[in-house]
């Protein structure tokens, strides 16, 4: 039924296609790509795009479309194991905030609306500064920053579902609070936590192109999206492709995630609107 | 609701105290010896440890805590290491820069979000919704440095209507101003006003359906009526409450833009500093824009006390 619903909806199969060439991209960039990203060609500096070179070549003669096809790489892996390291610990810290009444609950609560009160791109900056730049920083700087999204989102569900019967009735048979959480809490509320990943896998993707624009992200000569453009931009009026390419890039895998998780959430749960970032 | 405004206030309090503390810490595990950092490699070890007593960082970290505390709470944000002019006062230079781009961006984003939301709404499923919709998702999926690019690229380069860089002369010239700031605000604004279009178009189409619109309809009410006067006024109040929780996401955004177009704004000065690690710069600079986050979150809530009389006895 679900299934059928999501598919009826052209939005998020568009969605569903562009996610699916984006990970095709990232799996298969060794032999996809037509160039090595990394070698330099000093002869063929700034060509236009052709035949040859699809996306033209940068300032040392890389060509654009390999390096957009493995930034997919960078991108993706941020996206996901950033997502998925902010929901791991955000759903662990909302079940317990959500689950037991004492002061615990109340210290995440309240360090949750001090976090929630900060942009998420502030956050991942003041972590960058913390630990320095790099890829690894930046999946831990977005992940930190996600967290508090996701112990609300928890929390919120672990309320609602702790109230039904099924729960005191397990609590009556004396299985133990870890057990309730585990088995009937949690699967109640994996499923808004799955939609909301795909949500924010987008966001993560569009937040690493970000600080990596920043040159606090993914350091060269590995290619991201968002270093890139910013190379790119210095010389955008002799050769727009440098950074209007991996553009395409970040736009194809943002607005996929986005359409896909909006489609989920439509078949889903209609009553989950409206987000922030 | 002087209690209200009294708590709400003393909450903020312990929340500036997280930030600074947090911040602190942050900076002390900024990557490598600060003092080698100002000072290069080369330095004599006699140099560094000089540069290490004046820093104070030589002292136990309660220490340089509690005195980092004592001078924030004396409004001492230290000096730039480089050129030993005050840090506050290069900030003092540099908020207005962004205070005027996260309030034009947000009308900016308000005049077109809300009609725009609006009429999908009201055209809810026809062709105008369904475009509507996409380039809410595109707002969504944007980086704001992206867009900001291309805005630059498109009325700075090619047509040339505006300035490709900078803030403005020394932002005395109303006209000057507002010439500089009219391509950075459009790009925030522009990302802002896909997020108020699908708010509003959502919430009002959950309007749309509830009892008391209806009546209104069988009442025999005009159409304009019954939407402007009962279902658009009610479903603005969930659009302004994000607004206002959206002026530390646009702060936020600010930074990418300023970066763009090279505006000597907090998010460009912060930048800077991490990048030649100018440690009592991005020290200060870090709690100046989370005390300043945290304040528009309190002015936003103290604002929504007074639209809503709800709030004040939750």
């Amino acid at each position: 039924m679900e299934i059928r619903r999501f598919l009826k909806n052209r939005v998020s199969l568009v969605g569903l296609v562009l996610v699916i060439i984006v990970i095709f991209a990232g799996i298969c960039a060794p032999w996809i790509s037509p160039y090595d990203p990394l070698k330099h060609n000093v002869v063929n500096r700034f060509a236009d795009p052709s035949w040859q070179h699809v996306g033209g070549t940068d300032r040392y003669g890389r060509d654009i479309l390999s390096r957009t096809i493995w930034g997919s790489r960078v991108s993706l892996s941020v996206g996901f194991l950033a997502t998925i390291l902010g929901a791991i610990g955000g759903t662990m810290l909302g079940l317990i905030a959500g689950y037991n009444k004492g002061r615990v609950s109340n210290l995440i609560m309240w360090l949750t609306d001090v976090f929630m009160s900060f942009p998420t791109m502030v956050l991942a900056i003041i972590v960058v500064v913390a630990f320095g730049a790099g890829t690894r920083n930046v999946v831990l700087a977005i992940g930190l920053a996600f967290t508090p999204r996701f112990i609300r989102l928890a929390r919120g569900s672990t309320l609602a579902v702790a109230e039904h019967v099924y729960v005191e009735a397990s609590k009556a048979t004396g299985r133990s609070d870890w057990g309730i959480v585990l088995r009937h809490v949690l699967p109640n509320v994996a499923g808004e936590i799955v939609i909301m990943s795909t949500l924010w896998i987008a966001t993560a993707i569009r937040l690493e192109a970000s600080l990596s624009f920043l040159g606090l992200g993914t350091q060269p000569p590995t290619p991201s999206w968002g270093m890139m453009i910013k190379e790119g931009m210095f010389h955008f009026i002799q050769a727009p492709w440098l950074s209007l390419v991996p553009g395409a890039g970040i736009f194809c895998a943002t607005m996929g995630f986005n359409m896909l998780g909006d489609g989920m959430r439509d078949a889903l749960d209609p009553k989950l609107r409206g987000r922030l970032t | 609701m002087l209690t209200y405004i009294i708590r709400r206030v003393l909450s903020a309090i312990p929340t500036i105290l997280v930030v600074i503390t947090i911040v602190f810490f942050a900076v002390r595990g900024l990557g490598g010896d600060p003092a080698i950092a100002i000072l290069g490699d080369r330095a004599t070890p006699q140099a560094l440890e000089a540069l290490r007593e004046r820093l104070g960082l030589n002292q136990p970290l309660w220490k340089q805590y509690t005195s980092f505390l004592w001078r924030l709470a004396h409004g001492d944000l230290g000096r730039d290491l480089r050129t030993d002019i005050p840090v506050a006062k290069l900030f003092a230079r540099a908020v207005p820069y962004t205070i005027d781009l996260a309030i034009w961006a947000t009308v900016i984003g308000i005049l077109i979000g809300v009609p725009t939301g609006v009429l999908a709404a009201l055209r809810w499923n026809s062709p105008l919704d369904f475009v509507g919709r996409f380039i809410g998702i595109l707002g969504f999926s944007f980086p704001t440095f992206y867009l900001s690019i291309l805005l630059l690229f498109i009325f700075g380069l090619v047509l040339d209507w505006f300035p490709m860089m900078g803030g403005g002369g020394d932002y005395s010239d109303p006209a000057d101003r507002a010439y500089h700031l009219f391509l950075p605000a459009l790009s925030l604004g522009l990302i802002k006003a896909a997020f108020v279009m699908r708010l509003t178009r959502s919430s009002l189409l959950n309007v749309l359906h509830e009892d008391y619109v209806r009546t209104a309809r069988s009442k025999g009410l005009k159409e304009w009526v019954v939407i402007y006067k009962h279902a658009l006024r009610n479903s603005l109040i969930p659009v302004v409450t994000m607004i206002g929780l959206y002026l530390a996401v646009t702060i936020g955004g600010s930074i990418e833009v300023e970066i763009v177009f090279n505006r000597p704004g907090l998010g460009k000065f912060l930048i800077g500093a991490i990048q030649e690690r100018n440690y009592s710069v991005i020290q200060s600079g870090l709690v100046v824009l989370a005390v300043f986050i945290v304040l528009v979150n309190l002015i936003t809530d103290l604002s929504y006390a007074l639209i809503d009389p709800r709030i004040k006895y939750e």
